[in-house]
């Protein structure tokens, strides 16, 4: 361990501890809830499949970089690969000929393609849990980029390297996002698409390859979420789609169609869980084992009872 | 009108239960078949039977809250475990040792009661969705049955706790025990027989209120809300009263079949009520046909029934299924055709069986001319 010559009163370092875990849990939710809210503002789609991407990617690159031996780098990047086409093949084949017909249908469409992918890959991973590898020795495989494998001890706060990985990657992602969406002309195409689908097909925008790229977007994000929710001691089995049905509250508590607002809908759900975890069975025992597990919705229902939109979310204002 | 099926001349001809004569027949030849298969099929499959005409309740609840009034609702896993736990507490005989809560009280107050708890949770859930429309709705039910999970799982005065669960209601009735082996009019019925039968006197009562609820001035608010809810406001409809209504009633119904699913299997395993129980309720409502009576019974049977009937495909193929289905067991297929069945009655036939009906009898109508 590296050791930093602090001390810290117990609660705060406490206090830290979670907050640090919080963080890391509001990084893999925060990739999910983008890849949400891009598929929905593109597409009108609430995407139930999510899980179902999230753990086919965290399975690829298992499979891909130990079974294989590909090495953990390029295992993860063609998973990642992978996963997003798996995605735009899912748009491709079930969800285009749903354009235009209500949305309630379509994301019901979701849940069934939800349903049958994850029994196959469920059942390629089977009971065991799976290891998904780790960066080689040395960090990113690159001289003069020292990567401690050990956690650091910052004053009694363990910091795994896995989450401060874990929340620069997902910084990075959403900063190139941002960059994507505002700066670039397919970004731009992208939001034409979101405000108004036939106004941006009447302007020679290629609508259909901006839902394609929507859902290579959510399902590469997806991807990089399980590799994250995999790595280290957490391992891969089929509970880890879970995670990808935690994300939906950060979604709603955002606002379904904000992208600021799955962020911070990510970092409000990561920290509210984590608080909970350490401090639930002190302090309110009688809520039962676990209940960090389910804080993500009770947090949801009482943001949407104030906010019925969510914190970000653009009010519906339609006519007859 | 004989002849002319499609011809009405009086508005109560029109909104008749069973407005032709075909329906009539039909309705009389399914009834029959109901009664009569308890008779011939064997125990596992009337274990199957009973358990679809039970969750025909339910998928008939669901239909009235997402099919007519067009509040999708992925929370019904909820409201059948709050019935089942209802009726379990109600209903359940108190035993020795043991620190369930059980009343013991008769059938006619446990059933009617555990749909009246699972109606109240709907109420109190409604004012949720009041503010909510649309996606957001879908979201908050997922949310409930999460929390319904978690609830489960940790009161265990009620539900025995994580692998240990509990039994469900006794179903005595006026001092008759349903769940005992009988006999009714010299009729010798095994216990399974009697929960059937027990079942689909409730399923056709139940059944009956849906469809006088459907189309009366109730049905009709209910799918004004459905196709534009805002214009409904416009005309008079009070959104507030008929969305919880939804509620309240797609719960009641809810409750009522939760307290009668596991009777037949005798235990009550509070990891039951998850999200994938409400799926499975989500796609009897689509593949029976959303907005339709018979559609949710068919699609309850449908569902219900599945699993049978892919193991006898299986057994009935001529390759040995053993090689093939290798890592792949019968649970994994019925949940794969479960997505499968669900994307392609969406995307290919909307309306589900009730859909395919309909051009079944538009091809006949005209026969042998196709229009």
């Amino acid at each position: 361990m590296i050791e930093l010559a602090v001390t810290l009163p117990q609660s705060l370092t406490r206090f830290l501890q979670a907050t640090v875990e919080g963080l890391s849990l509001a990084a893999i939710y925060a990739l999910l809830a983008l890849g949400f809210v891009i598929i929905y503002k593109s597409t009108q789609v609430l995407n139930f499949a999510q899980p179902a991407l999230l753990i086919f990617g965290a399975y690829m690159a298992s499979y891909l970089s130990i079974t294989w031996g590909w090495g953990f780098w390029i295992g993860v990047l063609v998973a990642i690969a992978l996963t997003a086409g798996l995605g735009a093949g899912l748009e491709r084949v079930a969800m285009r000929p749903m354009v235009g017909k209500p949305v309630f249908a379509a994301a019901i469409l979701t849940l069934g393609l939800d349903i049958g992918i994850r029994v196959f890959v469920n059942d390629l991973i089977g009971v065991n849990v799976r290891a998904i590898g780790d960066p080689p020795e040395g960090g990113f495989g690159a001289p003069g980029l020292p990567w401690p494998q050990l956690p650091w001890n910052w004053g009694g706060v363990i910091i795994q390297p896995r989450s401060v990985v874990m929340v620069i990657t997902t910084g990075v992602l959403v900063m190139a996002l941002l960059y994507f969406f505002r700066r670039s002309r397919f970004g731009l195409a992208m939001r034409a698409t979101a405000i108004d689908q036939e106004v941006a097909l009447a302007q020679g925008i290629n609508v259909g390859g901006v839902f394609s790229m929507a859902w290579i977007l959510g399902g590469a994000m997806a991807a990089v979420a399980g590799v994250f929710g995999a790595t280290a001691f957490a391992g891969l089995s089929a509970s880890n789609a879970i995670a990808a049905l935690k994300a939906l509250p950060a979604v709603v508590v955002g606002g379904l169609d904000s992208i600021n607002g799955a962020v911070v809908g990510a970092l409000i759900i990561g920290l509210a869980e984590a608080y909970t975890a350490t401090y639930q069975a002190q302090y309110a025992p009688w809520l039962g084992s676990n209940f960090s597990q389910v804080v993500p919705y009770v947090v949801m229902l009482l943001v949407l009872l104030v906010r019925p939109y969510g914190l970000f979310g653009t009010e519906e204002v339609e006519r007859v | 009108m004989r002849g002319r099926p499609g011809l009405f001349t009086r508005y109560e001809d029109a909104s008749a239960i069973l407005p032709s004569g075909t329906q009539k027949v039909w309705l009389g030849i399914g009834l029959a078949v109901l009664v009569i298969a308890p008779f011939i099929v064997d125990r596992a499959t009337l274990i199957l039977l009973a358990t679809a005409v039970v969750a025909a309740v339910g998928a008939i609840g669901l239909n009235l809250v997402t099919g007519y009034a067009g509040q999708v609702s992925l929370g019904h896993a909820f409201f059948l475990g709050v019935g089942a736990y209802s009726a379990a507490a109600i209903g359940g005989q108190p035993e020795e040792g043991k620190e369930l809560i059980a009343l013991g009280l008769d059938l006619w107050i446990s059933l009617p009661l555990a749909g009246l708890i699972a109606a109240l949770c709907g109420i109190v859930v409604a004012p949720v969705a009041l503010r909510l429309r649309g996606l957001y709705l879908a979201l908050v039910t997922l949310g409930l049955v999460f929390l319904g999970e978690h609830i489960f799982r940790n009161w265990t005065q009620l539900t025995g706790g994580q692998g240990v669960g509990r039994e469900p209601a006794t179903l005595s009735l006026f001092g008759y025990r349903f769940d005992l082996d009988g006999s009714v009019l010299g009729i010798d019925l095994i216990r399974e027989q009697q929960i059937y039968f027990l079942a689909l006197v409730v399923m056709v009562v139940m059944a009956l209120l849906a469809k006088n609820l459907v189309r009366s001035r109730v049905g009709r608010a209910f799918a004004a809300v459905r196709d534009r809810d805002i214009a409904a406001e416009v005309m008079g409809v009070n959104l507030t009263k008929y969305k919880v209504l939804a509620f309240a009633v797609s719960s009641f119904y809810a409750g009522v079949a939760g307290a009668l699913l596991y009777t037949v299997t005798g235990f009550l395993d509070p990891n039951a009520f998850n999200l994938f129980l409400s799926i499975a309720y989500i796609a009897m409502v689509v593949i029976g046909g959303a907005a339709s009576i018979a559609g949710s019974i068919a699609g309850a049977f449908f569902i219900t029934l599945l699993p049978e009937v892919i193991e006898n495909v299986i057994h009935a193929l001529p390759i040995d299924a053993e090689t093939l289905f290798t890592s792949i067991s019968t649970a994994q297929i019925e949940r794969i055709l479960f997505g499968v069945l669900i994307i392609v009655f969406l995307i290919f036939e909307p309306l589900g069986l009730y859909g395919i009906w309909i051009r079944i009898r538009n091809y006949w109508k005209a026969f042998p001319f196709s229009y």
